[in-house]
């Protein structure tokens, strides 16, 4: 194509530009090579999930989606070369961990962001605090159990209260942030309109705010559910490991199994009995996982 | 004489009245307990690094900052070192940063740049926040039945003919760096391509249109205008990944091998603090937990500086496009 | 409203006569529809734009005056949705004809956007990205300075080149915006409404700005200010709006040399919008 002149004054002879577009130049072709490189990254980055996927029905599909679901879903794990068994402490101990978590950290999380989003919402203090739920989101989830083992293993044993409060220390600093944007969102007009009515700062809270903010502190809620449902290290020693189910919820010495640690523990283990369980163990664990974010999306809908 | 201007108000027939005393006591008591819960953020922690440094406080003054280089890690004889596992930590990460942030940026590009119909971005897009959903546990479970068999073959055949790369030179015997690193990849592909859609997405359109209005190819506008304009806040995304990927421990754990050795070769074993704490702390004893309480701190520390780090680069970005460089 | 005095049937089978131009054409626009998904934007309005000269496009909002200076560089392909039906012939050639580059297109008729949209790069490098895209060989300190002065912006920032473009005012924003259009010397450079975000100071250097541009390019202007139009346009060209379709639908009621469509328009809707009748 013929080059813009950018010397000549106003250019007496225009030389009539070709308009045509050039298959083979050089423009045109690196143009085509990378939009085919981004479409196959964009291609291969699906596969690992959908291989994932795979995998799961495939080999843990076949115990839970049989006659055997029964038997899964309640019995105890297998030792050794026992065939069948299953993971029904584990499916009790990962719902009952979170459940503690939750109870703990959603109101605290709720309270500290209603806080950080109206009532100090300048304060240093509300600085520091968003600040810091915002490193700890990115905290090793790992630690959460070291810390834990600190304050309560090290002189109460292992329990669900310990896995439960290490998932909490985990889930707080999502539910605060969540919790903070949807109350950030809820237009001021409404906020100024309460207040215009003579509510006190409670008031306006209770009566205007967390309704209207309520589906997106729900959806941050989930989605910090799915989150420590999935989680394993923090729980690695802290609740531990138990064969038999959950009896009580007394503080004592009180190892509880879970899921993700069935997972870990039956992964290295020689038989194919246990692997297939650990298989089975990861299906349930990512439908649990699933079902917390399709709820989180769910709630997070405006009403029609 | 003071008194209350509404109080005839009050009595002359309307229906207004001042708060009563319940709800100005419900008002400020609520108010107390909305800042202790934001204080507590402060205090937890404080009270995570104060736990941690008292119960690493004996490693400490035992084993100082040799601790920090060196190269055993040895429970009968009492020698702890964690040069190793800070090499694997840092090691598995830059090789997951290298591959997520290559995937995560072209995905957020394939997602925000008119690739593909905006109904089919949203498939796309479930399918990188499902890859997030998944527990790391499960990652690791397929690492080692469908991951490592699958590259297994691929490693063989580069260590046989190309061994004298330092990266091939050892072979892939089973768990490694390289299925830990590609794992690692995966798992923080989502935070990456998150953030850098966010960071696209914040360019205002008129940028678009400037670029677009100049005559340019679309990849000479993602390439010349929008990545340069999107920059910062794609430097956030890949430091904030690289800080997932550092405390990341399950899949670690059960693919990188647990080997104290220091290797460049993608194919042998490693460790990583995270995974280090995972495989040792259940069946440790005094001296050993004490080590590993020091251990906690030094990844502490690390993936301390690197979220804060990354904060400050995501703030100075949004800063940027709202209040003006 | 009436329907204008020439035209006794109604507004919806309203065409405008054609503007017969004295000098030589750059851009014959002829406009059959264009249509939003199925709105339709704009219809039959032929919109010639003669070279070296300012042509001015003026109507009430939603006339589709936009619309129809942002089909000249194929801008509108930018939206899925835009379907555009009749002929833009540029020297001679349809640009929507089947395998045209918009690209292309594109680096011969610049534009100018309505908002300032200066990239996040330095002065110089805003300047100097169209010399750069089209591989121009040869002196890019001069270029951008020659493109800066006759934006009339270099006084303001030679001594600042490295600072951020995004640092400048709105004003100087736009005019660094100017700069980067004309630094590759486009043929023709198309401007939708440059000063509706500017202060009035702003706005006179770039209506003086103009008219220098106009000795060495062809410009076509949208404004929603009368008086721009009259101090600045050679030649008007009048859209308005029809709504008796239930739609609002642009197009062309008159065009002509700008002292004739002010001071005598043919049409009498264009004698009331001149008048402030109506905006």
């Amino acid at each position: 194509m013929t080059d813009i002149d950018l010397t000549a004054p106003a250019a007496p002879a225009f030389v009539r530009p070709n308009l045509q577009r050039q298959a083979w130049e050089g423009r045109a072709i690196k143009n085509n090579i990378l939009t085919g490189i981004t479409w196959i990254i964009a291609i291969l980055a699906a596969i690992p999930l959908i291989s994932v996927i795979i995998m799961l029905l495939m080999q843990g599909g076949s115990r839970l989606f049989g006659s055997d679901i029964v038997e899964v879903l309640t019995a105890l794990p297998p030792a050794g070369f026992e065939m069948g068994g299953g993971i029904g402490p584990a499916i009790v101990g990962t719902l009952v961990m979170v459940a503690i978590a939750t109870v703990i950290s959603v109101p605290f999380g709720i309270m500290a962001a209603i806080y950080l989003a109206i009532l100090g919402r300048t304060s240093q203090l509300a600085t520091y605090s968003r600040f810091l739920a915002k490193v700890l989101t990115g905290f090793p989830s790992i630690l959460a159990g070291v810390f834990v083992y600190a304050v309560l293993v090290i002189n109460f044993g292992y329990s669900p209260w310990a896995g439960g409060l290490a998932l909490a220390v985990l889930m707080l600093p999502t539910v605060v942030l969540a919790a903070e944007e949807a109350i950030a969102q809820v237009p001021q007009r409404m906020k100024d309109a309460a207040f215009g009515m003579g509510c006190t700062r409670t008031q306006v809270i209770w009566k205007v705010v967390l309704p209207t903010g309520l589906p997106g502190i729900l959806t941050g809620v989930m989605l910090a559910i799915a989150g420590a449902a999935g989680e394993s290290a923090p729980l690695l020693f802290t609740a531990l490991f138990s064969n038999y189910f959950l009896e009580s919820l007394a503080p004592v010495n009180n190892p509880t199994a879970s899921l993700s640690i069935l997972i870990y523990n039956f992964s290295g283990m020689p038989f194919e009995n246990q692997i297939e369980l650990a298989w089975t163990a990861s299906l349930v664990l990512v439908l649990i996982v699933l079902v917390f974010n399709i709820l989180a999306r769910l709630v997070g809908q405006p009403k029609a | 004489m003071a008194t209350n201007p509404f109080e005839r108000a009050g009595s002359s027939g309307t229906i207004t009245r001042p708060p009563s005393g319940g709800e100005l006591t419900t008002d400020s008591v609520f108010r107390g307990i909305a800042y202790v819960c934001a204080a507590l953020i402060v205090v937890l922690t404080a009270l995570i690094l104060w736990e941690l440094g008292k119960e690493a406080m004996p490693a400490i003054s035992k084993y100082g900052l040799g601790f920090w280089y060196g190269t055993t890690w040895d429970v009968n004889k009492g020698v702890f070192g964690v040069l190793p596992e800070i090499w694997g930590t840092l090691y598995s990460s830059l090789l997951a940063l290298l591959l997520g942030g290559v995937f995560g940026i072209s995905i957020a590009i394939f997602l925000t740049q008119d690739f593909i119909h905006a109904k089919l971005a949203v498939v796309f897009r479930t399918i990188v926040e499902l890859l997030a959903a998944i527990p790391s546990v499960v990652y690791g479970l397929w690492g080692i039945y469908v991951l490592i068999p699958m590259i297994r073959p691929g490693a063989e055949w580069l260590h046989q003919h190309f061994g004298w790369v330092p990266f091939f030179s050892t072979d892939l015997s089973g768990p490694g760096m390289a299925p830990a690193a590609l794992v690692l990849a995966i798992m923080i592909l989502p935070t990456v391509a998150a953030i850098s859609v966010d960071a696209f997405r914040r360019i205002p359109y008129k940028v678009k249109e400037a670029a677009y209005g100049m005559g340019t190819t679309k990849w000479e506008a993602i390439l010349k205008v929008m990545l340069p304009t999107a920059s910062s806040g794609i430097l956030a995304a890949l430091v904030l990944g690289f800080g997932r990927a550092l405390g990341e421990t399950m899949a670690l754990a059960m693919l990188i091998g647990n080997a104290n050795q220091i290797n460049l070769s993608l194919f042998a074993p490693a460790n990583t603090l995270a995974s280090l704490l995972a495989s040792s702390f259940p069946e440790a004893g005094g001296i050993e937990v004490q080590a590993l309480m020091y251990a906690a701190l030094v990844l502490l520390l690390i993936t301390f500086i690197v979220n804060v780090a990354g904060l400050a680069v995501q703030q100075y970005t949004v800063r940027k496009f709202e209040g003006k460089a | 409203m009436n329907a204008p005095a020439s035209d006794m049937t109604s507004v919806s089978d309203f065409i405008a006569e054609p503007y017969v131009t004295q000098g030589s054409t750059v851009i014959d626009c002829n406009v059959k529809k264009i249509f939003y998904g199925s709105f339709l934007a704009v219809r039959d309005s032929f919109v010639p734009i003669e070279k070296n000269k300012i042509t001015a496009f003026i109507g009430p909002s939603g006339c589709g005056k936009s619309t129809v200076l942002r089909s000249l560089n194929r801008m509108n392909d930018l939206i899925p949705i835009f379907r555009f039906e009749g002929t833009v012939n540029y020297h001679g050639q349809d640009i929507y004809a089947k395998g045209v580059d918009p690209v292309v297109v594109r680096r011969y008729i610049g534009m100018v956007f309505q908002q300032p949209n200066p990239f996040s790069m330095s002065i110089y490098d805003n300047v100097a990205f169209g010399l750069r895209l089209n591989k121009f060989k040869g002196n890019y300190d001069e270029k951008v300075q020659k493109a800066l002065e006759r934006a009339a912006l270099w006084k303001e920032v030679k001594d600042k080149l490295k600072n951020s473009g995004l640092s400048l005012s709105g004003g100087q924003q736009q005019r660094l915006c100017i700069a980067r259009a004309i630094a590759t010397e486009p043929d023709v450079l198309l401007m939708d409404e440059p000063c509706s975000a500017l202060d009035p100071i702003a706005t006179r250097q770039v209506e003086e700005l103009m008219l220098e541009l106009r000795e060495r390019f062809t410009v076509a202007l949208v404004t929603h200010n009368m008086q721009q139009a009259t101090r600045v346009g050679d030649t008007t060209a009048f859209f308005s709006v029809d709504i008796s379709q239930g739609g609002r639908t642009g197009y062309l009621v008159e065009m002509g040399p700008t002292k004739q469509v002010f001071e005598d328009p043919q049409q009498k809707l264009t004698k009331e919008y001149v008048a402030g009748e109506f905006s």
